[in-house]
């Protein structure tokens, strides 16, 4: 239902860009978004991390918006459900600090540390970039989706 | 390692404001219970800090300079105290109060948020998180000011926002010209290594952008531009929170810990403190004094009021460090009370104009009542918490030898005596305009918030030596003591 209804909009050729934007933008936005999963997951071991991965996720759905038109990207992912992400990242961190808490700091690293420089390694932290990731990612669409609330009225006598 | 409870008034709030909101999407109401919750934990969590020892608690087991520190110390109680007792007191007037407004779960989340922010402003024991608070703090009040999204509202919250926003960067700026003359931002490492700020003309740079950063947030004159907008615009709680706590939190309570702990008080920023402070008592009545804005009105009494704390402080000495925190106290207990009391009669009367009010203590005798309570205090009429504290400023100046100070505090008060006169004269006594013949009181939640604030006013003011003996006089003590802060922080020397 939803996949046919994704389907129909982008072949609606009044909605979005030319077909050139569309194809190229097709393929670029998957690997933005693997892009950004990547600076996430290896947050902790390489430069990047949650702020900056998460920034590169709401470009792949801001390009998607660009290029396909605001409606399919809300079709995607809507507003609500956005701020759904936004706020489940945020406590997501905000839980990881309580469970803390029990091993007696606030925020205290609890898992194994793990041998350094390997992809699972370094406790809480890759947890904490990942929930940071997601909170970011979904802020800046949320953004993106209010600055864009407005739009230009068409009149029957334009068409 | 300290106490449990001191990262827990940070993470209470933050935490319960993220419940609200998931939650919100599906349960509109349930701010309204997990909102007063969540304050009256954190109430109680500040409570059981007040009878702890001087403490830190290192975040995560690293620790300080290194780690990220919190340090409980007398200042820290007493604003603990302060921002929670009237946090508390506002969300429970808000249940009724914001019952009109569309999206209230939003308005408990930003609200919570805000207080995570000023008890972490309090609580950190570093610049840089200090700033960070700070901006958590600030940015829940720019939303909460533009709440109500009607023009004037979204016109003094964006108003609001930039001159804010000007002094987060001054403030962000200062810390990083500290950070690189120092190599730290833990504040008792700084206040280790920076040795006489006046001596080093970075330093004297720095603490000039602190001192613009954080006046602009207490509201003093000159930096006082947006406050007689944004407080008045603001939903009526949020008045209260702005006006009781945010200028203090993140004004006064930061200056006076860069100045005293981090720097050491030199006498010359002392007095530029001091002589900001005269200024807005003078600058902010004679502004208030032309006022029919009820609101407004009280607004500008706020930039007058934070002048007198400001001006004790600036003193330098004990008696005075001592009397400005008690304003401080005072300022907050009182103000809170009559922006609720005035958004009590804005929401039965519909109008915030004194001229269109009158003979409203038949129909709203508890609003009235508090309005009178907040007005006395205010106006320094004993024996009424405002009473002690001015006069106690006043004398703090004259044995410091601040004669044109103390003149001009004096001056101020009946200047402020005046402007509640009419305040009472306009909306309590005289005649009831015919519109006006079926009014109601308001409902539960606000009166009983409007009569513990009013006796609180009362109290504090009757046992006033109690509490300088057990709020103030330790609070001085953790400002003036820069060598045990630092002692404490680092766990050298003591």
């Amino acid at each position: 239902m939803k996949k046919e209804k994704i389907k129909e909009l982008i072949e609606d050729p009044n909605l979005g860009m030319t077909l050139i934007v569309k194809t190229v933008a097709r393929i670029t936005i998957a690997l933005i978004l693997l892009y950004g999963f990547y600076i996430i997951i290896y947050g902790h071991l390489t430069p990047g991390g949650g702020f900056a991965g998460g920034v590169i996720l709401a470009i792949a759905y801001t390009l998607m918006m660009l290029a396909f038109s605001r409606r399919i990207a809300l079709v995607k992912l809507s507003d609500f459900w956005a701020s759904i992400w936004d706020n489940i990242g945020m406590l997501a961190f905000i839980v990881i600090g309580f469970v803390g808490l029990g091993f007696g700091y606030f925020l205290f690293n609890f898992l194994s540390k793990g041998k350094p420089f390997s992809l699972i390694s370094a406790g809480i932290i890759p947890l904490l970039n990942l929930s940071i990731g997601i909170k970011i990612g979904a802020a800046l669409y949320a953004i993106f989706i209010g600055l864009s609330i407005y739009g230009r009225l068409v009149l029957e006598e334009e068409e | 390692m300290g106490n449990i409870a001191m990262p827990l008034t940070v993470a209470i709030p933050m935490l319960f404001a993220v419940l609200i909101l998931v939650t919100g999407k599906f349960w509109r109401g349930v701010g309204s219970y997990l909102g007063p919750l969540a304050a009256f934990i954190i109430l109680y969590l500040s409570f059981v800090l007040l009878g702890v020892k001087d403490t830190t608690y290192i975040m995560g087991g690293w620790i300080p300079p290194i780690g990220i520190v919190m340090v409980l110390d007398g200042l820290s109680k007493l604003m603990l105290i302060i921002i929670n007792g009237i946090a508390f007191f506002s969300i429970i007037y808000a249940i009724s109060y914001m019952s009109k407004y569309t999206a209230q779960f939003k308005f408990y989340a930003l609200f919570l948020l805000m207080v995570a922010g000023m008890n972490g402003v309090v609580l950190s024991g570093d610049l840089f998180n200090l700033f960070v608070f700070l901006e958590i703090a600030s940015l829940a009040s720019y939303a909460l000011v533009g709440f109500g999204v009607e023009s004037e509202e979204l016109e003094a919250g964006f108003k609001y926002l930039i001159l804010g926003s000007v002094a987060s960067i001054v403030i962000l700026f200062a810390i990083a010209v500290v950070y690189n003359i120092t190599g730290t931002v833990n504040m008792a490492d700084v206040a280790n290594t920076i040795g006489n700020p006046m001596l080093n003309k970075a330093v004297i740079f720095a603490l000039g952008l602190f001192i613009f950063g954080f006046s602009l947030k207490a509201g003093l004159v000159p930096f006082h531009a947006w406050l007689p907008d944004a407080h008045p615009s603001a939903p009526a709680p949020v008045s209260a929170m702005l006006s009781g706590v945010l200028i203090k939190a993140l004004g006064i309570y930061a200056l006076i810990r860069v100045t005293f702990s981090v720097m050491g008080a030199p006498t010359e920023i002392l007095s530029i403190i001091m002589w900001l402070g005269v200024v807005s008592t003078l600058v902010g009545v004679l502004l208030a004094l032309g006022q029919y804005d009820l609101k407004r009105l009280l607004a500008y009494h706020s930039i007058s009021q934070m002048g007198y704390v400001a001006l004790g402080i600036g003193l330098g000495t004990p008696e005075g460090i001592a009397a400005g925190l008690f304003h401080m106290f005072n300022h907050a207990t009182f103000k809170s009370l009559l922006f609720l009391d005035a958004g009590s009669f804005e929401q039965s009367t519909g109008t915030r104009d004194l001229r269109q009010m009158g003979g409203l203590m038949k129909k709203l005798p508890i609003t009235s009542i508090g309005t009178l309570a907040g007005s006395v205090s205010i106006s320094g009429l004993p024996p009424f918490n405002g009473f002690w504290s001015k006069i106690l400023i006043i004398a703090a100046a004259l044995a410091s030898k601040q004669y044109l100070a103390a003149a001009i505090a004096t001056f101020v008060a009946f200047g402020t005596l005046a402007s509640f006169v009419k305040v009472m004269r306009f909306s309590l006594i005289g005649p009831l305009p015919k519109i006006y013949q079926n009014l109601k009181e308001s409902p539960f939640s606000m009166t009983f918030s409007l009569l513990a604030l009013s006796i609180i006013c009362l109290i504090s003011g009757l046992f006033y030596i109690f509490l300088m003996d057990s709020l103030f006089y330790p609070a001085t003590n953790a400002i003036l003591k820069q060598s045990a802060y630092i002692s404490m922080v680092l766990g050298i020397g003591g």
